[in-house]
């Protein structure tokens, strides 16, 4: 079978120019310094991981290598070539593809045709052609799919497969693999790197992003880690021990404990306020399988993973956003009813939910109106809201949470960051919840609202709320009595004397085991 | 057979099933269509004749035409409201430019050639106009066309104070009165636009697009097709396809009266859905608003023919509209 990468495979002593050639780049939003000479080369046939924590950079160095955005200074080559101009598209297309997390397989067409998008010569569709051609780089490639099949009926990791599938229709010999793990059950995950092993031994280059490390070492050759837009080292990753990986991640020794602000455990007592068991949940955005977990008043239980781990399904399940496949989630003893919200509430669940501008706030509307949107039963009579309660309750919380605003009948929209966020807290707590679901609570907020919100979150546990908190930012896991890790849909361990290590926190959520 | 022959044989076999449960969904009237033709058998002698069916081609071609401009709009994603009005003003327009004063005409007494070019280009430049508002300054569609829809239908009014314009000359009414072999050539004209659409839609590339923006337009954009131009030029298409279509129905009552078009974008919507044009765009084939359209004119023909009273008329459409949807839904048009 002749395939369509014969060329570049089996000469490996002829001098071949890299795939990828980033030099010193340097990339700056406004006073934020995204990369800073930042070099990175990715070699035909190399599987080059690029790891980081979020916000180290690796979206922006992607947007770079894609042809998205333009470098301040520095340089990229592409196969030897310096890269297009940000307008050629077609010129970009043809060099490198990127699959995002994000999917841009078009449903309603079938396979063939999102293999070939807009990519028929002349102006008119030849079927038989495109299904055949699509058929055969299917085969060449191993990949197994129906050209014909509608794209709406393929699974996630079919989807992925269109995706790579058209990025090599194009001929783009450098692909980008954004977190391709992040939707995919452990034996698509398996099939996925073999595929990628396939793609690499024909020469294809290929720059993997990924937050999983145990993933870096099965598939990738080597690894770049930026850390706060930097690079900290690029090694084989044989030569790269895990305890170096997570350092270069995290940083230096100096951050290595977070400040200990955590509260004794004695605090919390007797039976479990929420006690949540064999709990099954699937959404888009990560699962879990069969997870109990216990909250007790005056306890702050910390839910710690990667985006996807499915620590935000457990909250959302809690809170009755989303109905559960499988368990319970019992409130004092009695039985939540899952996937009700106004029951979960009723009973005392307060919930700050992940993304506040969808669901946190109802933008238009003032201050107080917001704070008191689910205690207005408490402060109507025959359904005739008093102006003058809900003066009084909303007083109270702005106070509680130092929300700066010019009048409690300003529009929420108008707000800061911080204090949108306060507003957002200040109503799970306005009805005084005996257990409060917090997600990301001060994900994007200035650092006095981030210990005003913390405070306030910690004083509500102090009070005798439990207290389930989900977040991915270390900083935030200071309030907590303890904490879970959560790693691919299941609690993997728990940590209960404070202070945390983040060294520990972080090998645990990635799933490595950090050498004492 | 060996289990990987088997599985072969089952892969090569299937591509054909697809196609025929394709074919059986764009074709997913066809059972109440035969129902239709039954009553109708049944209802009255007149009904299965060469004479009725040339009467509904007559009565559904226009309709049929601006179903042809809404779906294609739908299908990337996107509608617009004012073609009943450009289906009212543009042939009023073209109308009052050619007929004499005592017709209602302005009195300049241009070309019926001419009178047709301006018919079609207010047509389009209402389109380009309305595209270019919504894609290029997103203003939302509904409000944006509705208030043109409006505006436009306003103007009908005013050129002629409430007034019917007639007398018009042979050659600009040709469309909408002429027979050849027995039908109507509004009725061939409507025949062969479907089809060309279908065509276009299915083997020309900017048809290809069409589908993948309105299926997601961030994916089409990221595979280089240029979404902008094309969902504009779709506009500017549909609103000559309307002008066209309202040039028929004024060669088919011989007249242009102020209030031609009224109501009508409710009956296009209908059909649309009923042929399975999905509303979200990117899903539903020519094929299935032809039947859709097929199915109103057959459906009001069958309630002429039972001398339903005329003040009854819209309740039975409406129901059968929702009739119709529900067949729809449980055949699953409007899934895949």
């Amino acid at each position: 079978m002749t395939s369509v990468e014969g060329t570049d495979s089996g000469r490996p002593d002829q001098f071949r120019p890299p795939a990828a050639d980033a030099e010193s780049i340097s990339k700056a939003f406004g006073r934020t310094k995204a990369l800073q000479d930042v070099s990175l080369t990715v070699e035909p046939g190399e599987c080059h991981a690029l790891v980081g924590r979020n916000g180290a950079g690796k979206s922006t160095l992607v947007a770079i290598l894609t042809g998205l955005l333009k470098p301040d200074t520095g340089s990229v080559r592409l196969y030897g070539e310096p890269a297009p101009s940000l307008s050629d598209r077609a010129g970009w297309q043809e060099r490198v593809a990127c699959v995002y997390q994000r999917s841009m397989v078009i449903p309603t067409l079938s396979v063939g045709e999102n293999i070939f998008l807009n990519r028929t010569e002349g102006s008119l569709v030849h079927w038989q052609e495109l299904r055949r051609q699509s058929r055969k780089l299917l085969l060449e490639w191993g990949f197994d799919l129906d050209v014909d099949q509608l794209a709406a009926e393929l699974s996630v990791e079919q989807k992925q497969i269109v995706e790579i599938a058209r990025a090599l229709a194009i001929g783009a010999r450098f692909l980008i693999l954004d977190e391709p793990t992040a939707s995919l059950e452990s034996r698509a995950i398996e099939r996925l790197f073999e595929r990628i092993r396939r793609v690499k031994e024909s020469g294809v280059a290929i720059l993997y992003i990924s937050h999983h490390l145990e993933e870096v070492y099965e598939v990738c050759d080597r690894a770049t880690v930026l850390r706060d837009g930097k690079r900290i080292v690029t090694a084989p990753v044989t030569e790269l021990d895990h305890e170096q990986l997570v350092t270069a991640m995290v940083g230096g020794e100096l951050a290595r404990a977070i400040r200990d602000q955590t509260p004794r455990t004695d605090d919390a007592e007797g039976a479990p306020r929420l006690s949540v068991r064999g709990l099954s949940v699937q959404t888009p955005l990560g699962s879990v399988e069969e997870v109990s977990l216990d909250v007790r008043a005056g306890e702050c239980v910390g839910l710690f993973g990667l985006r996807g781990s499915g620590t935000v399904a457990i909250a959302d399940a809690v809170a009755g956003l989303v109905k559960p496949s499988a368990g319970a989630i019992e409130l004092d003893g009695g039985p939540l009813q899952p996937g009700r919200v106004d029951i979960a509430l009723r009973k005392g669940v307060g919930y700050v939910p992940e993304d506040r501008h969808a669901r946190g706030f109802v933008p238009t509307l003032g201050v107080a109106e917001n704070l008191t949107l689910p205690i207005l039963e408490r402060l109507s009579r025959w359904g005739l809201v008093s102006s003058n309660k809900r003066q009084a309750a909303a007083d109270a919380l702005s106070v509680r949470l130092q929300i700066v605003a010019s009048s409690s009948e300003q529009p929420v929209a108008e707000l800061s960051g911080g204090n949108q966020q306060k507003v957002v807290v200040g109503r799970a707590l306005a009805a005084q919840p005996s257990l409060l679901v917090v997600v990301s609570p001060t994900v994007g907020v200035d650092v006095a609202s981030k210990e005003a919100l913390l405070g306030v979150i910690d004083a509500a546990r102090k009070d005798g709320a439990a207290v389930l908190l989900v977040s991915d930012d270390l900083d935030e896991l200071r309030i907590c009595t303890r904490v879970l890790i959560v790693r691919r849909g299941k609690i993997v361990k728990e940590f209960r004397e404070a202070p945390w290590d983040r060294h520990e926190l972080i090998a645990a959520a990635e799933g490595l085991e950090v050498a004492a | 057979m060996t289990d990987a022959a088997v599985e072969h044989t089952e892969r090569s076999r299937l591509p054909t099933r697809r196609a025929l449960l394709g074919a059986v969904r764009g074709f997913a009237l066809a059972p109440a269509l035969v129902v239709l033709f039954i009553v109708g058998i049944f209802t009255s002698p007149a009904f299965f004749t060469t004479a009725n069916f040339s009467n509904t081609a007559q009565f559904s071609a226009a309709l049929g035409m601006v179903v042809v401009a809404e779906s294609l709009i739908l299908l990337t994603g996107s509608f617009d409201l004012s073609l009943q009005s450009v289906y009212g003003l543009a042939p009023m327009i073209g109308a009052w430019l050619i007929v004499p004063k005592d017709g209602q005409g302005l009195g300049t007494h241009w070309n019926p050639a001419i009178g047709i070019l301006i018919v079609l280009a207010i047509g389009g430049a209402v389109g380009l106009f309305n595209g270019f508002m919504v894609v290029k300054l997103r203003f939302n569609a509904f409000i944006f066309t509705l208030a043109m829809l409006i505006l436009l239908a306003g103007l009908q009014q005013g050129i002629v104070s409430g007034r019917t314009i007639y007398e018009m000359p042979p050659s600009f009414i040709y469309l909408g009165s002429a027979y050849w072999g027995g039908f109507p050539v509004s009725a061939w004209a409507t025949a062969a636009v479907f089809l060309v659409a279908a065509l276009f839609l299915r083997y020309h590339r900017v048809g290809r697009a069409i589908y993948a923006i309105g299926g997601n337009l961030e994916a089409a954009r990221a595979a280089g097709i240029k979404v902008d131009r094309v969902r504009i030029g779709v506009f500017a298409v549909a609103g000559m396809l309307a002008a066209a279509a309202g040039l028929m129905i004024a060669g088919q009552v011989v007249a242009v009266t102020a209030n031609q078009g009224n109501n009508l974008i409710f009956t296009v919507f209908a059909a649309a859905v009923i042929g399975g044009i999905s509303l979200d765009g990117g899903r539903g084939r020519m094929a299935g608003a032809f039947t859709g359209v097929v199915l109103l004119g057959l459906v009001n023909n069958v309630l002429v023919l039972r001398n339903t009273s005329t003040f009854w008329i819209d309740a039975a459409n409406g129901a059968i509209i929702l009739v119709a949807l529900g067949v729809a839904r449980v055949v699953g048009t409007d899934k895949t």
